[in-house]
């Protein structure tokens, strides 16, 4: 398999992580970032209780855009969704030293992981409340539809336009996909860049995604589910205790995946190597996401060090599949640290951003704090990491990093 | 007889199943006999009142009844019977259980009208209506089924399920090239050697009042309502856009050496793919043309032929007046002085554009054109324009022996997909 662990020394076409890009409720880049989970008075979680009562958000940071979206125009095409997402990527690119490097970036392919953009949410509420009166309630909501909604807002809809901005904006130009489809997808995304650069099918490839939580339309979403946290805050794990749920977070990542002899070519330090990305599904009947989990492990134990490693998690908080991974994290005896404690949970872009987490702790040689009372310190040098990312709903996926 | 490998040394890649609906019908026989005799497939809408509209028409699928109306919900149902059709047809694997993966193009997923107005109502709300009404409605109960229906991954959850496909279904979105972007994983997939067949669908079936009127907005779509089968004039002089169109494709694509082995009928050859994205601009092309020239050129080194060995390209062809412009552009600079004796006809114009479909619908019809020797028209092209000189096939379909053609496909957001399909 060509992404197999590689228990041996460094290959050409190793995956390595040479840029990220992270802008969240923490910050935005990755010193910010780092310097909230390493805080030594303690991890404050940064989370709007207000806006959307009774539901929580993880609000973004204020960005300055103009830093990596330069043209206004090119701003007021976007709606913040993608803001958010093309800063970050610019982030990565700077990160990987690439921004700019026209060469390269028109051989640099792109995966986004994305689900949909905004709405007009005052056009919404302004035809809900009209339809009931209107005689003609077809011809009334075609008459508001056209005449209400700005034509370019399509444009910020479109799971696509994210590359498509981030084409425009970053010059990213090689070539461009997009997976929909919750946190599996942002997985996925990582796994098929990793197999196309294991694969001599690529050299660089910009994944990640991003996500708004500031839209009353997904907090909705969320709510109809019945998966949505309540009040009082608490972290991933000790939510647990209180029925569970999930609390939705804005953020933007992406990485710049490369392969090891690229990287080097252009005298790029990685991060970490990616040693192997796994994903799968199941109905999530009881015990299925962890038979899948145990089988990807199965499949990186040649390469995994126990001593010198932790779990970053991707778990939502949504009780069932929250509880039975926490399960099984019990088993592997690891560290742990829950990314959707930091950052709120931001479906597609979840797996990336844990993967972002892992990267820098493994360059840096440590973990960060505890995010919440249910996670041990680690002492000790950290190595390598795993990744998990299991979804709300649907998808089970796993990664191994180590140090590159 | 071909070699197992290719001119690279990878895994040929084959199609052995293939299943189809379009507004033209349902399945590979009707969909080829309808096409090849000139039969345009778009209609009036009746779905949905389409009083105020500028647009009235649309390659609606009226044909298959689904419990609850919803995009999601009749793009899920199409997709599961063209797969019916090309898994029976390739013959691959038991009921329940594909040995491959599912590579899936799918339009984007939101919830529509009709839920946000039930919401609205079981909210209570009398003068107004906030997304706090609805919100506090969907707390009180009773929505479960909205939101599972309206994740993005339900679609491609569900037909894993329902076929027992491998591993996590991939849902892709590159707009207009959705459809070839989800082959070109397949074939990606199989060249790496991490399966021997994979399952690609590419669905669409979102004509509701808000999605005709986002591209009316954009001024995209043709408003030539009278009689609607002459609305779609891709190539003509007065083509003033393209019409919105529902269909699925469903395509069994597997290693030759896999195929072969099990004695399967081998329907077409995935011979190359490319791609190139456009950073010039959201809804328009590079004018240079360069993104879709790179494209071909790609698809072509891909596929280890000249130019020269192309006998027939399946167009893009939405009847924009931007689209076939710069497709005539591209074409010409990859084919020079043969680009306007190569057939080059446009599907379009009697399915209307399909969308996040069209790659593997187009793509199924390139393969039944290799398959029988025909080239399908190009209908209602009447005005030739003299800017686009192209043997577009026009109107009546043409008997021709090809071996080597190309099936374009160009999205929205820059993202252009390029496949070199061979005759078995």
């Amino acid at each position: 398999m060509p992404n197999s662990p590689s228990p041996s020394g460094p290959h050409d076409r190793d995956a390595v992580i040479t840029g990220i890009g992270l802008a969240s409720c923490l910050g935005a880049g990755i010193e910010a970032n780092w310097a909230a989970l390493t805080d030594p008075s303690g991890f404050t979680p940064v989370v709007d209780t207000d806006s959307f009562a009774p539901a929580m958000v993880h609000p973004i940071v204020p960005l300055e855009l103009d830093k990596q979206i330069p043209k206004r125009g090119d701003q007021r095409q976007m709606e913040p969704w993608q803001r958010v997402g093309v800063f970050s990527a610019g982030l990565a690119l700077d990160s990987a030293g690439l921004k700019g490097n026209a060469d390269v970036l028109s051989r640099t392919g792109m995966i986004v992981a994305a689900g949909g953009g905004e709405r007009d949410y005052a056009v919404d509420e302004a035809i809900l409340s009209g339809l009931p009166k209107a005689a003609d309630q077809g011809g009334y909501l075609n008459e508001h539809l056209l005449g209400d909604v700005r034509p370019t807002l399509f444009l910020a809809q479109l799971s696509n336009l994210l590359a498509g901005n981030i084409s425009i904006v970053h010059g990213v130009t090689g070539w461009s996909r997009t997976f929909m489809g919750e946190e599996a997808c942002g997985a996925d995304a990582v796994r098929i860049a990793c197999a196309r650069i294991a694969g001599g099918q690529s050299d660089a490839v910009l994944v990640g995604g991003s996500y708004n939580a500031h839209r009353p339309d997904v907090v909705l979403h969320y709510e109809m589910g019945g998966v949505s946290a309540g009040p009082p805050f608490a972290g991933i794990w000790g939510r647990q205790q209180h029925g569970g749920g999930l609390v939705l977070g804005t953020i933007g990542c992406f990485l710049v995946i490369e392969s090891r002899a690229h990287a080097a070519a252009r005298g790029a330090a990685p991060f970490a190597r990616i040693d192997a990305v796994r994903t799968d599904r199941s109905r999530r009947e009881p015990g299925q996401a962890t038979s899948n989990a145990s089988a990807q492990l199965g499949t990186m134990e040649a390469a995994l060090d126990r001593s010198a490693c932790a779990v970053i998690s991707g778990a939502s908080g949504v009780a069932a599949p929250t509880q039975e991974e926490a399960a099984w994290l019990a088993t592997l005896g690891l560290p742990v640290r829950a990314s959707s404690t930091a950052f709120g949970h931001s479906l597609e872009p979840v797996f990336p951003a844990s993967l972002a987490l892992a990267a820098l702790a493994v360059r840096e040689g440590r973990l960060f704090n505890p995010l919440e009372p249910a996670e041990a310190p680690m002492e000790g040098t950290l190595r390598q990491a795993l990744v998990t990312g299991w979804g709300h709903w649907r998808g089970e996926s796993l990664a191994l990093v180590t140090a590159a | 007889m071909r070699a197992d490998t290719d001119h690279l040394g990878r895994p040929v890649v084959v199609i052995t199943g293939m299943g189809i609906i379009t507004s033209l019908g349902q399945g590979q026989a009707e969909n080829w006999r309808a096409l090849t005799s000139g039969q345009s497939g778009i209609r009036r809408i009746s779905r949905f009142p389409t009083t105020n509209m500028r647009t009235t028409i649309a390659g609606t699928v009226d044909f298959i009844p689904v419990a609850e109306q919803s995009a999601p919900a009749l793009s899920e149902r199409l997709a599961e019977l063209v797969i019916e059709e090309a898994i029976a047809e390739a013959g691959l694997g038991t009921a329940g259980d594909f040995p491959g993966p599912l590579l899936l193009a799918l339009p984007p997923v939101e919830m529509e009208w009709p839920q946000r107005e039930a919401l609205a109502a079981a909210s209570g709300a009398n003068e107004t209506v906030t997304y706090d009404d609805l919100r506090r409605a969907a707390r009180a109960g009773g929505f479960e089924g909205y939101y599972r229906r309206f994740l993005f991954g339900s679609v491609g959850e569900n037909l894993a399920t329902r076929f027992g496909t491998k591993g996590s279904p991939i849902a892709t979105s590159t707009a207009c090239a959705s459809g070839g972007t989800a082959i070109q994983l397949g074939v990606e997939a199989i060249r790496r050697g991490e399966t021997d067949a994979a399952l690609v669908v590419g669905t669409d079936a979102s004509i509701n009042p808000e999605s005709i009127i986002r591209f009316s907005l954009l001024s995209a779509l043709s408003t030539r309502n009278d009689p609607p089968s002459t609305a779609s004039r891709p190539f003509s002089k007065d083509r003033e856009g393209f019409v919105m169109a529902e269909g699925a494709g469903a395509l069994v694509i597997e290693s030759l050496a896999s195929a072969r082995a099990r004695g399967a009928t081998i329907l077409g050859v995935l011979e190359g793919c490319g791609e190139a994205a456009d950073g010039f601009h959201r809804t328009r092309s590079s004018p240079d043309g360069k993104p879709i020239i790179a494209c071909m050129h790609h698809a072509l080194e891909d596929a280890g032929l000249a130019p020269e060995a192309i006998g027939y390209i399946n167009a893009h062809g939405t009847g924009t007046p931007e689209n076939d412009k710069m497709e005539w552009v591209g074409v010409s600079a990859v084919f020079g002085e043969r680009a306007g004796s190569i057939p080059m006809s446009s599907n379009k114009s009697m399915i209307g554009h399909t969308l996040t479909a069209a790659g593997t619908v187009e793509a199924i019809f390139t393969a039944l054109t290799l398959k029988h020797g025909l080239l399908p028209p190009t209908i209602n092209y009447e005005t030739p324009d003299p800017a686009l000189p192209v043997d577009c096939v026009p109107n009546l379909a043409r008997p021709a022996k090809v071996e080597h053609a190309i099936s374009n496909s160009f999205g929205f957001g820059g993202q252009n997909v390029c496949l070199v399909i061979g005759a078995a």
